[in-house]
């Protein structure tokens, strides 16, 4: 085994691709990774936080549904309220129009009965009349004697 | 193995470097044998090793510059995802270990990484293939695992035992650097003591750095090269647990390599 000189061939190329490598591969390549892991790290950051506004919809969503929930207890329930009311008012409108109705047909009842009963009145007058003609075998001047045969048929 | 060649003679083949030189008698020359690599001694170069560590190291710059060139910040694609891979374990390491701000440490960390691993790599390409072929060309020897060359690893360790020498000065002063070499672990009565352990474990650390990765580069080639020798039918038995287990080998070396450079250029920058 020799020493010789390239040993110091050796020296001068080790030199030179040291050189090299600090020029030309060392600082782009670690500042590419460098850059890289502040991507990643960017990265990871955005979907933290992305996770986080996800985590927040879904809260303000769930709110958002109960508080509709609710609304709609509250509207279906006056709603009933409000059909029970509807109803309450027909059935008393229809009792008020009922009762109205019966008050008018009694009133008409009473309205006829008394006609009949006028009418009546009227041929009994002249039927006492008639007969009281027959009984005394003469004729009463109806005339002089009407108000008594008045007074006997509205006692009738 | 090749015909024609005992196995003494296919051994030395296969750990000869590719060598051009001044031979004192050739003159400058490609050297034909080991004699003439051992003749031409320090005024040489191993062209192989030369060859094939900086083809590796522009290979290595290539991908990751290009990959560096288009990354994005999106969805890494396959490439990109593999160097991003590298690039994390690397930064990694370096934060761990280093507590200081540096532009350099971590970039010739991941240097070092890379490199030495696709030198390491090339162990696992057949032993024969590229010499053989080499020698088909006319080219007398072909060593492609530039790790297996002491050089190789000696010229990486001593470039970052001159950055150790370089921060700790930087860093503490030169008085700051001589007070750690002198005044520990004895205090200071017992100073060349203390100065011998500090500068033998000083320059320890590059030689047993280099050392450690051409020792084992070097012996698992070195069973390559044996395994090559038993008869074709009878290699894969050995061979393929062998590269198997070597695969670990190379990885952890290259690891190894880049860890103790960060932990040696940490202890340069820490006071103790």
């Amino acid at each position: 085994m020799n020493m010789n000189m390239t040993i110091l061939g050796q020296m001068i190329s080790f030199a030179i691709f040291v050189y090299l490598c600090m020029k030309f591969v060392w600082p782009p390549l670690t500042a590419a990774l460098a850059e890289r892991q502040k991507k990643i790290a960017e990265g990871l950051d955005a979907a933290d936080k992305a996770a986080r506004e996800l985590a927040d919809a879904q809260q303000s969503v769930e709110a958002a549904l109960q508080e509709s929930k609710a609304q709609a207890a509250v509207l279906i329930e006056q709603a009933n309220k409000r059909a029970s009311q509807i109803v309450d008012e027909a059935k008393e409108t229809a009792q008020a129009e009922a009762d109205r109705i019966k008050a008018a047909a009694a009133a008409d009842v009473e309205q006829e009965i008394n006609r009949a009963k006028e009418a009546l009145r009227a041929q009994v007058a002249t039927l006492v009349v008639a007969g009281a003609e027959k009984i005394l075998g003469a004729s009463i001047d109806v005339n002089n004697h009407k108000a008594l045969v008045n007074k006997l048929a509205a006692e009738l | 193995m090749a015909s024609g060649m005992t196995s003494s003679e296919y051994i030395a083949h296969h750990l000869t470097n590719l060598t051009y030189g001044k031979h004192p008698v050739n003159g400058w020359s490609f050297a034909q044998s080991g004699q003439e690599v051992v003749d031409m001694g320090f005024m040489s170069i191993n062209v192989d090793s030369m060859v094939w560590s900086v083809g590796l190291g522009a290979f290595f710059i290539w991908l990751f510059s290009r990959v560096a060139k288009t990354a994005t910040t999106g969805v890494p694609g396959g490439v990109q995802n593999f160097i991003e891979m590298i690039i994390e374990f690397v930064d990694d390491s370096v934060k761990s270990m280093f507590h200081h701000k540096s532009a350099l440490i971590a970039p010739m960390a991941l240097t070092i990484f890379v490199w030495v691993f696709l030198m390491n790599l090339m162990d696992l390409v057949p032993v024969d293939w590229i010499p053989h072929l080499a020698v088909v060309v006319g080219i007398p020897f072909m060593k492609i695992v530039p790790s297996t060359d002491l050089n190789v690893t000696m010229g990486i360790s001593f470039s970052i035992f001159f950055l150790i020498v370089f921060y700790s000065i930087k860093q503490k002063g030169i008085g700051g650097f001589m007070a750690e070499l002198s005044l520990q672990p004895l205090g200071k009565w017992a100073l060349p003591f203390n100065l011998l352990l500090e500068v033998v474990g000083l320059i320890a650390k590059p030689i047993s750095l280099a050392l450690r990765l051409f020792g084992n580069m070097y012996a698992g080639e070195m069973i390559f090269i044996l395994i090559a020798l038993l008869p074709f039918w009878a290699q894969w038995l050995l061979s393929v647990p062998w590269a198997l287990f070597h695969i670990l080998i190379i990885t952890l070396q290259a690891f190894i390599f880049m860890v103790l450079t960060i932990v040696y250029l940490a202890m340069a920058h820490d006071h103790h």
